[in-house]
Formats: structure tokens, C-alpha cells, sequence
């Protein structure tokens, strides 16, 4: 479970983020949307531990995480990034066994049970039969799947991802998110995940978190917040909701400034 | 796991290569078999008369020559490739950094203030070179910043200009100075020639913390290349772990520095070639690095010697003859391919 607790911050005089509260629990998707510079790739980082906060708490069952030493929140606390200049000459298999770091002794050597760990990784996102190649090949989505079994290696309870789908095509933006829900609902993670596509996270997320200038606007179910007023005014753009035509979900079709 | 221990295989059967030959080839040649006897001696006692030149010559004047340029090396393969690594640019070297040169006129500075007739004294001259090394690599990092990031040929631009400071302000110094201080710039600008143990002796200790850290430091180096986010993300504590590896790393290229002067590219060409042929991985490409620098100095030693014999060409001069270009070469591919 990831507790964030009147979480501000900001970068020089400029306030980014202001008192944010927000819960997510294991087995839960929390999709994190809002426009862009609403502070959504702020909170992942702010979360994650590399900026400093202005005030607020990231707790985990009693455990202040901003408190730790990044040995001890990586076991934690997993981050997907977006797959943007990986270097390229390591192996998908070394990239991967990165993801074991907080539990490696200082000269990075790791066990068995460790490569273990990778090789399941790399099996749950379809990515095993890689393993050898370099990272500088594969393809952007790819790529974003080798960064999620880097997360996953890494063992966690609590699983970040900052706008993992933005540079895929519409086949691996849908794989993505499958194995995302998955981990949630078979692994229990709780899964925060910073999405653009409104319409993913209305399919995949449990529940919704709409942030904007900063501050969170709504949380709830999909169809809570997904409403033609909230996004309307978050957006500055009529959007009208609809059924999905085949999932249990709204989905939002944007409308014309003129 | 053949696979593992190949690459240490062949750098090493390099580096013997490379010993072998700094040990024989010079002025004077020692052949194989008058080397072997020479060196037999140490153990039987037995030293036939006719090799009493060469025993002498070999223990007084090359073993320690080689030894010092192959501790050179080292420090300046391993260095280059943990520079390459902790700023993420794959154009740092020692040298063009300005490391180099900031290194040198430290120690410079250190002699001229007195020279070190003692044992300690001569201990105090890395130190002193350490000093202007990490001033150096201070003041280069922040003309190169650009905000969060540091462009690849931003640092390089600075480090270049900054060391011409820094070597301009050597060569004053060095115009200015009388007797042994003259002569210990001469080497400090073109390399040694005539260094006896002491240095060698002297560096060790320096070189064998600051190399052990590098050493140490390997999968730290493999963290830092996806970036001081997800490195931190993955449970490094970055800013720490980047200041321990720039000080060992700056450790080592002064203590190359004092006693052997200023030889560039040496930190570039290894760690690129080593990174070629046996992967990205910097738990192995450190030592490696380190040992092929090692061997890459002594053959470039070798040639200094033999190419104009018997006059001595400044080692520097013969890596840069080769380095230079190799430079230009990494340049074309940085801009082809975005950052390696």
C-alpha cells in the first residue's frame, strides 16, 4: 500500500505540487491523469525519492519512504521510467538484472536466486526470448517492456510508472497496461501509473486520479471521474462521455474549441 | 564462463607482451637470452662479467622505467574509463577534461615551493597534484553545466581550455626556475626518462587506493549510465557514490601525473577499444581498461624510443599521434549515433 500524505513541492520559487493526498492500495491500479505540466511526472518523481520535498509524507504500512536511504526504499518502491536514451550497449539480461541492485552486496555480484528473479521477470513480460540482444536494438516498445521487468525484478510491493505507453503503438500500449492489471490483480502491487491516454485508464485503472495546475481535482472509479464536466474543465476543451462499445468502461471523445 | 575470464586472458598476455618488450628494446638492447640470464642471476648469484652492463642497465635504468610507465597506464586507462562513466561522455580523458593539466601544475606548484629532497616530500608532490586535479574537475563541471545535464563536447570545450590555462601557468612557472626544478618539469612536460624507484615507489599507494575504488566501483559505473534518476530509483545513492569515484578517479591521474607528466588519450583510446570488443559492462571494463592501459603506454613508451633512437620522442607525443585522430573518429560517432 502507497500512502502519500500532503506531498508539495517545488522547483525554485515555483510551486509544482500542492498538499497532494492520494491512496493506493495493493492490488490496485491508480491511473494518475491530468494535462500536461499538471505535475503528473513531478509526483512520480517526488515519489520515487529524487527530489526533494517541500513538505508531506510517502508512507507504506507505518514507513516513512522519503525518510529511507535509496538502498532501502528500492525494495520498496519500483519506477518504470519512459524508455528515452537506455543505454545502449548493455544486454536486455544485464539491464534487467540492475533491477536487483537493493538486494546485491557492493560489488553487484548476484546469486542464483537473483538471476532467477530476471528470468521470471523477462518471462512475465514476454520478453525472455531477448534476453541476449542489446538494448540499443530493440524497438521503443520493447524497450518499455525491458524497463518493466527491470522494475519487477526488483521485487517491490509498490510499482510506479511514468507514461510508459506515450511512445508505443496501439498493439503494445494494450499488452502494457494487460500485464500492468495483471500484476495488480495476480501479484497484489499497488500499481500507480502516470497515463496520457484518458482512454487507457478508463479500461485498465480502478480508479482515477485527475490532477491539474498541481493539486488533485477528483479521485475515483473511472466513470466517477471521467465525467464531461471534470475533464471539460481540466482540459479547457468540450469532451462528451460515452459506453465503451465492447469494455466496461466510459470512454471520452474529445469535441472542437471552435 | 570461459567466456568470462577470456578478455582478462588476452589483456594480460598483452600487457606481458608489452613488459617484455619495454624491458629489451632501448638504446641499448638487452636480448632475450642475456635478459633471462640476467634476471636468473638474482636467484644463482651468478653473474658472468660480460653482462655486468646489461644487469646494471636493466635494474638501475629500465625495469624502473618500465615499471613507472606501466603504473601510468594503468592509472590513465582505468581513469579515462570511470571518467567516461561518471559523466556519461564517451570523449572524457583525463587529459581532455583538464584533469591532466590541473594535475601537473599542482604538482608543478608543489616543487617550486620546495623541492622534495626527502622521502616524504617526494609523497607530498601527488598529493599536491590531487589537489589540482579535483579543482580542476570542480571548476570544468561547472563551466560545462547546462543546467541538470553536462553536453558531451561542452565538457570537453572546457576541459580543453581549461588545461591550456593550467599548462600556460606550468610552462611560467617552468621559465622561471632554476637547476633540479627545470629538470623535473622537463619530465613533467614529456615524460621520464632517468626516474630511478623512487616515483614508482611513491605512487604506488596512491594509485593502489584510488584504482581499488575505481575497481570496487564497477556496477555503481553501469547504474550511473541509465542516469542519476533511475540510478537512484534502483537504490544508488547517487550524489555520494559520483563524488567517491571523481575523487579516486582524479586520486589516480595525479598520482600518473607527478612523475610521468602529461600523456593524453591514453584515457580515451583504452576503455573505447576495450568496450568494443568485450561489452559495455564496467565490472569488466575497469580492470580491463586498467591492464590495457598499462600494456598501451609501455608499446607507446617503446616506440618513443625506438623512432628516432637514439634520441627519446616524449611519450605524449606518440599518443597523441595516435589518439588525436581516434578522438576525431569517437566524435563522428557520438554525432552518428547519440551517446555510446
Amino acid at each position: 500500500m502507497l500512502k502519500i500524505e500532503g506531498l508539495s513541492v517545488s522547483y525554485g520559487t515555483r510551486r509544482v505540487l500542492h498538499d497532494v493526498s492520494l491512496e493506493v492500495c495493493s492490488g490496485e491500479v491508480m491511473a494518475l491523469i491530468g494535462p500536461n505540466g499538471a505535475g503528473k511526472s513531478t509526483l512520480v518523481r517526488a515519489v520515487s525519492g529524487v527530489i526533494p520535498l517541500l513538505g508531506g509524507k510517502i508512507r507504506t504500512n507505518g514507513d516513512d519512504l522519503a525518510a529511507l536511504p535509496p538502498m532501502q526504499r528500492a525494495r520498496y518502491l519500483a519506477v518504470v521510467p519512459q524508455a528515452v536514451s537506455l543505454p545502449p550497449a548493455f544486454t536486455v539480461w544485464e539491464t534487467v538484472l540492475m533491477g536487483r541492485t537493493p538486494y546485491l552486496n557492493f560489488l553487484g555480484q548476484a546469486s542464483a536466486s537473483d538471476e532467477e528473479r530476471v528470468q521470471h521477470a523477462l518471462e512475465r513480460v514476454a520478453a525472455l526470448d531477448l534476453a541476449e540482444r542489446r538494448v540499443g536494438e530493440l524497438s521503443g516498445g520493447e524497450q518499455q517492456r525491458v524497463l518493466l521487468a527491470r522494475a519487477l525484478a526488483q521485487s517491490t510491493p509498490i510499482l510506479l510508472l511514468d507514461e510508459p505507453t506515450s511512445n508505443l503503438d496501439l498493439h503494445y500500449q494494450v499488452s502494457l497496461m494487460e500485464i500492468v492489471r495483471g500484476l495488480a490483480q495476480r501479484d497484489h502491487l499497488a500499481v500507480l501509473i502516470a497515463l496520457h491516454d484518458l482512454n487507457l485508464a478508463a479500461r485498465y485503472a480502478d480508479r482515477v486520479a485527475l490532477l491539474v495546475g498541481g493539486e488533485i481535482k477528483a479521485v475515483g472509479t473511472p466513470r466517477q471521474v471521467l465525467t464531461p464536466e471534470l475533464i471539460s474543465a481540466a482540459y479547457h476543451l468540450p469532451v462528451s462521455v460515452i459506453s465503451h462499445p465492447f469494455a466496461d468502461a466510459p470512454l471520452v471523445l474529445p469535441g472542437s474549441n471552435v | 564462463m570461459t567466456n568470462r575470464f577470456l578478455p582478462y586472458l588476452w589483456t594480460l598476455l598483452f600487457l606481458a607482451l608489452a613488459i617484455l618488450l619495454s624491458i629489451a628494446i632501448g638504446a641499448v638492447s638487452i636480448p632475450p637470452k642475456d635478459l633471462w640470464q640476467v634476471l636468473a642471476s638474482q636467484l644463482t648469484g651468478i653473474l658472468p662479467d660480460s653482462l655486468q652492463t646489461s644487469a646494471f642497465i636493466l635494474w638501475k635504468i629500465r625495469l624502473p622505467r618500465t615499471a613507472l610507465i606501466l603504473l601510468t597506464g594503468a592509472a590513465l586507462g582505468g581513469s579515462g574509463a570511470a571518467y567516461q562513466g561518471i559523466f556519461r561522455n564517451p570523449l572524457a580523458d583525463p587529459y581532455l577534461i583538464g584533469v591532466a593539466s590541473g594535475a601537473g601544475l599542482g604538482a608543478v606548484l608543489a616543487m617550486s615551493v620546495r623541492w622534495p629532497y626527502t622521502f616524504w616530500g617526494l609523497m607530498a608532490v601527488p598529493l599536491a597534484a590531487f589537489i589540482g586535479a579535483m579543482l580542476t574537475v570542480f571548476v570544468v563541471y561547472m563551466l560545462a553545466r547546462v543546467g541538470k545535464t553536462v553536453p558531451t563536447t561542452n565538457l570537453i570545450l572546457a576541459g580543453v581550455a581549461f588545461g591550456s590555462f593550467a599548462a600556460a601557468l606550468t610552462s611560467f612557472l617552468m621559465l622561471r626556475s632554476t637547476g633540479e626544478l627545470r629538470r623535473a618539469i622537463a619530465w613533467l612536460l614529456g615524460g621520464s626518462s632517468q626516474a630511478g624507484w623512487g616515483p614508482t615507489l611513491t605512487i604506488l599507494p596512491y594509485l593502489a587506493i584510488g584504482l581499488g575504488i575505481l575497481i570496487l566501483g564497477g556496477h555503481a559505473l553501469n547504474l550511473l549510465q541509465f542516469g542519476d534518476d533511475q540510478a537512484q530509483q534502483l537504490g544508488l545513492p547517487v550524489t555520494r557514490t559520483k563524488t567517491i569515484l571523481l575523487l579516486a578517479a582524479s586520486l589516480a591521474t595525479a598520482a600518473a601525473v607527478s612523475f610521468s607528466g602529461i600523456i593524453g588519450f591514453i584515457g580515451l583510446i583504452v576503455p573505447h577499444i576495450m568496450r568494443l570488443w568485450f561489452g559495455a559492462d564496467y565490472r569488466r571494463l575497469l580492470p580491463l581498461s586498467i591492464i590495457g592501459g598499462a600494456g598501451m603506454l609501455l608499446v607507446a613508451d617503446v616506440l618513443a624510443r625506438v623512432v628516432l633512437a637514439p634520441q627519446e620522442l616524449p611519450v605524449g607525443i606518440v599518443t597523441a599521434l595516435v589518439g588525436a585522430p581516434f578522438f576525431l573518429w569517437v566524435l563522428r560517432r557520438v554525432k552518428n549515433q547519440g551517446y555510446w
